[in-house]
Parts: C-alpha cells; structure tokens; sequence
C-alpha cells in the first residue's frame, strides 16, 4: 500500500535559542489537506515548532535549526528562498496583527511584495481572499478603511485573508483564537474547517476542547518533547502516554 | 526570473549602504583623530610634549615662539570649575523639581523651555553676556574691564544647564515607583522621599548629567571667545580676562600660516581637547548604562 | 525644625533654582526682542550691507545659512538614517555595533571648534575643496550626524517588533520589510530629528570659521565651491570685530539668527508631542 506523500516531513529536528534547547529530537509527518493540531502546556515548544515551518525562528537572535524539514520533499533551509517559503506556509499569529494600513492595503501587502501591479488581479486576491475568509460582506464597502478599526475576530479573519491572498499551501495558526468572544471562535474554527478542502492547516492550540472539535491527528507536545501524536478521536478517548492523558483531564497545564 | 534578480541586486545594494553607513560613524572619529594629529604632530618635532603641555607663555608669533598651553588650560580650566560651581546645584535643583514637583502641565512648559534654551546658538549667548552681563560684572567689581573668567562661568553656567537639567531629569524620572511608595507608606514625607530615596538611586545618571554638562562648557568656543577677555596669562583671580583652548584655536587660526608651526600648535590643541572630551563623555557614557540598569 | 517646614523651604529653593534656569531664556528672548524689533524690515532681510556693513542689509548672511544648512542636511539625513537602520535593525548586541554606538555618542562630545579644525584639515586642505559651501556643509553635517542619527533611531525603535514580523512572515524581504512596514511609521520621529539638526547647523559658528565663513563679501555665492557669508558668523563679526555699528543691527541680526533657530525647535517640539499622541499602537 502506497500512502500519499507528506506535505511536512520533519525528521531529528532539534531548535536551540541560544544553550537553551526548546525542541528536541522532532520526528513527525504532517499530510496534506488535513488539520493537524497541537497542544500541550506554556513553553511546550508549540509555538517554536510552527515558526521552525516557516523559518520565522530566524528571527529569534542566537536561535539555531537542526534536522530537516521538507516540504513537499523539498529542504526548507537550502531548497528553496526564505521569501518564498513563507509565501508558501502562511502563518495567523495569536493576537490579531493587521498592520496599520488600510483593509484592501493588508490584504495584497504579500503580492505587492512580490511584485504585482496589475490593479485587476489586486482587486481579483482581495475580493476571492476575504471570501475564503467570510469577511467579505463585512468590509467590502469600506475597503480603503485602516484595519485597526475592524472588532478583533473580524481582524483575525483579515489577518487569513492576508495569507490566503498569495495561495499559499499550508497555514500555520498560533492560538487564533486566544483573544477572542466564543462567538468570534466558532466563526474561526468554522473558516478553518472549510478552508482544509484547499489547504494543510497546522493548528496550535492550548484549548483542548477546540482540537477535539476541528483536528483530525493531534500532536502532544511537553517541554520540548513531542510526547505522542495520533488521530484525535484516539487521542481524547485512549492516550498512549500517562502524561498526555494527565493534560487533556486537566492535571496540570 | 529577471525582475526577481534585479530585486535582489538592489536590495544587496542596499544593505550593504547600510552596513556602511553603520562603519561611517566610527571612521568619522577616526578621521577626526586622523586628521588632527595629521596637523598637528609636526609641532613635537621641535617642541617636547611637556614644554607644549606645561609651558607657561604662549607667544606664537614672538621670535621665537613660545608654545606652552598652561595659561590656557588654566583658563579653560578656571571658566569650566566656575561654571559647573553654578550650573551643578542650580541643575540638579531644577531636575528635582521638574521631575518630582511640577504638576503636568508645568512640567511640560519647563522641559520646552529648557529644551529653547538649549537651542539658542552660542553666538548669541556670547552677545548678550558680552553686550549686558560684562558691564554689569565691571561695576559691581570695579574692574577695568567686565569680560572675565567669571563672566565666561556664568554664561557657560547657562550653556551646561539645559545639558544637566534634562539628563538629570531623565535619570530621576527613571527611578522605579515602588521606590517613592515604600518610603511613603513608611511615613516620610515628599521631600524626604525625593531627597533621601529618589536623589540617591538616581545618583549615577546625575553624574552622567554633571559631566555631560562639563563636556560642553569644555568645548564651548564662541560665547565664551566673546565674554572672556582672550588674554592668554596664567591668571590669579576669576575677576581676571582669561583664554580658553577654544577660544584660542578660534581667534587665531585665521592669522596662522598653513602648515607653520603656530598653525600646527593650534590643531595640537585640538588633539588636547578632542582626548579631554573623549575621556568625558566615555566616563559618562558608562554612568548612563549604569543609571539604565 | 520640622519635617513639613524643611519640606516648604526645600522646595521654595528647587522652585527658585528652576527659575534661574528659565527666566535667563525669557530675558534673553525679551531683549533681543525689545532692542532688535526696530531693525526689521523688508530691506534688512533682502537687501546687500553697505557702507562696511553698517547699513544695508543681512541678505548674504541669511541666505549662505540656508545654503549651508541645507548642504549639511542633504548628506547627514541619508547616512544618519541610514546608519540608524543598521544599528536598530541590523545589528545584533555584537562588538562593532557597540563601537558604532561609543563613536556616535563621541561625535556627539566633539567641541564644535575641533570640528571646525577637522573640516580645515580634511575638506578644504586635503580634498582642496577650499574655503567653500560645500567644505562647511560637510564639516557642518558631520556635526550634526549624532542628532539625526539619535532620533531616527528612537523613531525606529518605537515602531512596534510584531510589524516586522508580520511583514516577514508574509513572505517580504528585510529590506522590504523595513521600507514598507517601518520607516514609514518612524517618518515623524526622523523628521523631527532632521529638524533639530537644521537647527543646530543653523546656529553654529565655530565649525563654519575656517571652512567657508566670509567676513564680507560683495556679492552673493555662485557655486558650492565660493565661500558665504553665514548668519552666525555676521553677528559675531558686527559685534566683536567691526566698530560704530548701530545696536539695533546688531539686536536684529541676533533676532533674525535666534527667530531662524527657535522657529526650527519649536517645529520640531510640536511634531514629537503630535506624533506621540497621534500613535495608534
């Protein structure tokens, strides 16, 4: 039997911030088109992992990358440009982050870095992104207004639509949902649900009852260590690992 | 691919202009230096360091010439201990209040006002001094004349105080809060608190603030060309005129040959100031890291 | 003596220390003000001196000042700001970030006369640029790097860390990165600096004695390589050095000189106050 190959495919990853190890020894597949969630305790190291996808632990000073991570078999570090990496493998921070510029300026920001010009394709990435993300019927009269007035789900939506604008192949969200109304929740993890037809989502998440809701696989993470991973539904109801089923019952974390 | 290519071309352009402009800051103050001693250093050929350092007559256009600075660091000397005498107290006075006593908006008026006074170029500070606070130091004294070391303290005294009000405000306003609560809460009152806690946690940064203040009143050169006297004697008495090393490099470059040994003297003052101001202001850097900590 | 009256008589003497600090800037601005008013007029701003510059008017003088500020300007606003990207977002905590920080702190100490030295050693004799605009701009915008630089990089530094993170992680460069999502909003900050540095340069004399201020001259500069007359250097030159002028020129030039600097501060103090209130971040 032939699986289908693996979106990421992540094998002896070790990260370091300066002496201090924050992730060791990750070996783990992540599949195309599903929702792949991670959870476990503060400083776990989910939030490194998902930086460690796109390479925005460069940005830590001193932070230091070993192992290999592939995408589409291809090396992050030396197959293909950091640029284009992160066009690739977009990520939705845990606070909403819009950029103080206008709704339609955030939106294309990744494709005028690139390079377009077209007024016609813009428009086109606008109108198609903020529906992926259902925030166009909320903005589409007042497009040229600064983003920071938008109420902060409908930011964190425009925040999705920023990535989606460029097409990229995998999302990476952080705690999307960290600060925001249970209704503004559910709005997002509905988006989620629709946009994994298209896209691998990789979720990071320190709610356990919203990776049961929308993961398919699970990973737990603690203290640098990737404790297990499995499909959900085995994950919540027979963990393999004392400490995995400590956290879900709410022992510690 | 082409525009792609072209990106990066100009972006590695770019940075490296940046990067550049970053080495640009330390080759100045190597040029500087460079350059300086480039002038200078032919004046030791026939002149010993400490005959130039320590030698009490400047007569550069005598025959033959006398190049001893004494009487000018002496002058340069004597103006900057009577000026930071004056601006220190009155300076870390007025930090005090602006930053401990001022309601807001009064604060606010104060640091603008401080923050003018700072920007009125030296020449004009020289011609008031000159125009208004020599005569009046001449018949208070009785003095044949008014420009004197002591009117050069008071006008420097001016030129240091927006220096050390503002760096000394800073550093008091840094002081962490719990410091003020928990001396309050233990029954002193405000003005204990502020000169008891407050002053003495924000010691380090005041000291960066009185040498700061003293570096500029050191390398002041007009106002205090101008409210001085020039006259270049080891004085006795700060009712005396005096010169300074500034004031001189400034009033007699314009008589001096190029490449002459008066010429070449004058730059090897610049070297005396430019290590004195160094020395200064690296010591109050390191008070003002410490004041930050 | 009790704690509440040495509290009164401490402050009274903090209040008086303050101002002795102050009132000197308002006796100056006042009798500059008083005695130089009657001076002004559209003839003394726009017109030559005459009569060994006793008559006529200050226009070289005015407009070699501009002419120079803004030469210095012109090469210190794009290398300080430049120099401020590096250290802001270049560099790491290393050894030669720490050396461009103590070089910039002692540029800031330099005495302005040692500058002048400099500019007459290096612009005029070695690059024999001459006594000229272009050897005192220079010379003057070397001086002011350390304000200009300063200030761009408290505006670079306010400029929230999540914007260049967003930014990267959207797939731009770090140089887009800073073009499009920092400067922009460091823009009043640099400005502010720049302003400050005109005003410094406007006001400064000794570093423009030997590289380019003329006593007098009869007509106005014609290349970057004539020599000017400067604002700073007239008044200094009508006060100290030529006899039997009348004190409202001398008051009036020092009006027109201190009106140049104060507008520039003033300029600068309201733009830093707009900008931080105006901050939406």
């Amino acid at each position: 039997m032939v699986s289908a190959p693996a979106k990421f495919s992540i094998a002896g990853l070790h990260v370091h911030y300066g002496k201090l190890c924050v992730l060791r020894d990750l070996n783990l597949d992540i599949q195309a088109n599903e929702i792949f969630t991670v959870i476990g305790p503060a400083n776990s190291g989910k939030t490194t992992f998902l930086h460690a996808l796109n390479r925005l632990v460069d940005l830590v000073p001193d932070s230091r990358l070993s192992g290999e991570v592939r995408l589409d078999g291809v090396d992050i570090r030396c197959g293909l440009e950091v640029e284009a990496l992160r066009r690739k493998v977009g990520i939705v921070f845990a606070l909403p982050l819009p950029l103080p510029i206008s709704i339609f300026e955030n939106v294309v920001y990744g494709l005028r870095m690139q390079g377009v010009r077209d007024a016609a394709v813009l428009d086109e990435a606008v109108e198609r992104s903020l529906h992926e993300s259902y925030l166009w019927d909320e903005v589409k009269d007042r497009l040229r207004s600064p983003a920071m007035n938008l109420s902060g789900g409908q930011q964190q939506r425009l925040c999705m639509a920023r990535i989606l604008a460029g097409r990229p192949d995998v999302l990476l969200f952080d705690e999307p949902t960290s600060g925001l109304d249970p209704i503004s929740t559910a709005r997002i993890e509905e988006t989620m649900l629709n946009l994994k037809e298209k896209y691998t989502i990789v979720l990071v998440t320190n709610n356990v009852a919203q990776a049961a809701r929308v993961g398919e696989r699970t990973a737990f993470f603690l203290m640098g260590d990737l404790v297990e991973v499995s499909a959900t539904s085995k994950m919540f109801t027979a963990p393999a690992d004392s400490r995995t089923s400590d956290y879900i019952t709410g022992k510690f974390g | 691919m082409t525009p792609n290519r072209l990106r990066k071309l100009k972006e590695w352009f770019i940075e490296k202009a940046i990067l550049l402009s970053g080495v640009f800051s330390v080759v100045f103050v190597l040029l500087i230096f460079l350059f300086l001693l480039r002038e200078g250093f032919s004046l030791f050929r026939g002149e010993s360091v400490g005959d130039f350092l320590f030698g009490k007559s400047w007569y550069p256009i005598s025959d033959p010439p006398r190049f001893g600075i004494l009487p000018l660091i002496m002058g340069s000397l004597l103006v900057t201990l009577g000026a930071a005498a004056i601006s220190v107290p009155i300076g870390i006075a007025a930090a005090l209040f602006i930053a401990e006593i001022a309601p807001r908006r009064l604060k606010e008026g104060l640091k603008a006002g401080i923050e003018l006074l700072a920007a009125i170029p030296s020449v004009v500070i020289g011609f008031i001094g000159m125009i208004t606070l020599g005569p009046w130091i001449k018949n208070l004294f009785h003095i044949p004349t008014g420009l004197t070391a002591l009117t050069g303290s008071v006008t420097l005294a001016f030129m240091a105080m927006p220096t050390i009000v503002s760096i000394a405000e800073d550093a008091i306003t840094a002081v962490p809060r719990q410091y003020r609560e928990a001396a309050v809460a233990m029954g002193a009152t405000k003005w204990q608190t502020t000169w008891r806690i407050v002053a003495r946690a924000a010691r380090p940064g005041m000291v960066a603030a009185v040498m700061l203040g003293i570096g500029r009143v050191i390398g002041e050169t007009m106002a205090v060309m101008m409210v001085t006297g020039n006259a270049a004697m080891i004085p006795s008495s700060i009712l005396q005129p005096v010169r300074t090393l500034t004031a001189t490099i400034a009033a007699e470059m314009g008589e001096s040959v190029q490449g002459g040994a008066h010429y070449a003297a004058l730059f090897a003052i610049g070297i005396v100031l430019f290590i004195i101001t160094f020395l200064i202001n690296g010591v109050a850097d390191i008070y003002l890291h410490r004041s930050r900590r | 003596m009790s704690a509440r009256l040495a509290q009164k008589i401490a402050f009274t003497i903090l209040l008086l220390a303050t101002l002795l600090v102050v009132l000197p800037v308002i006796f100056i601005l006042g009798i500059i003000v008083a005695k130089g008013a009657s001076a002004i007029s559209w003839e003394f701003l726009f017109s030559m001196p005459r009569d060994g510059m006793t008559a006529g008017g200050i226009f070289p003088a005015v407009l070699g000042t501009l002419y120079l500020v803004l030469g210095a300007v012109l090469f210190a606003v794009p290398l300080g700001v430049l120099a401020a990207v590096y250290l802001v977002e270049y560099s790491s905590d290393n050894w030669f970030s720490r050396l461009v920080k103590l070089a910039i702190v002692n540029l800031a100490g330099v005495p302005s006369v040692v500058y002048g030295l400099f500019g007459l050693g290096i612009f005029v004799t070695f690059f024999r640029f001459g006594a000229s605009i272009l050897s005192g701009s220079l010379t003057l915008g070397i001086m002011i790097l350390p304000v200009i630089i300063t200030s761009a990089r408290e505006a670079l530094e306010s400029v929230p860390r999540h914007f260049r993170t967003v930014s990267l992680s959207l797939g731009a460069s770090r140089w887009q990165t800073i073009r499009h999502s920092v400067l922009p909003h460091a823009l009043p900050g640099i400005l502010t600096g720049m302003i400050l540095g005109l005003g410094r340069a406007a006001g400064e004399t000794a570093p423009i004695l030997f590289t380019v201020a003329a006593f007098y001259l009869p007509r106005l500069p014609q290349s970057v390589f004539d020599q000017t007359m400067a604002l700073p250097y007239h008044l200094y030159v009508i006060s100290t050095q030529v006899p039997g002028i009348a004190e409202n020129v001398r008051y009036g030039t020092a009006l027109v000189l201190l009106t140049l600097v104060l507008l520039l501060n003033l300029a600068a103090i309201v733009l830093r106050s707009r900008f931080r209130r105006k901050k939406k971040w």
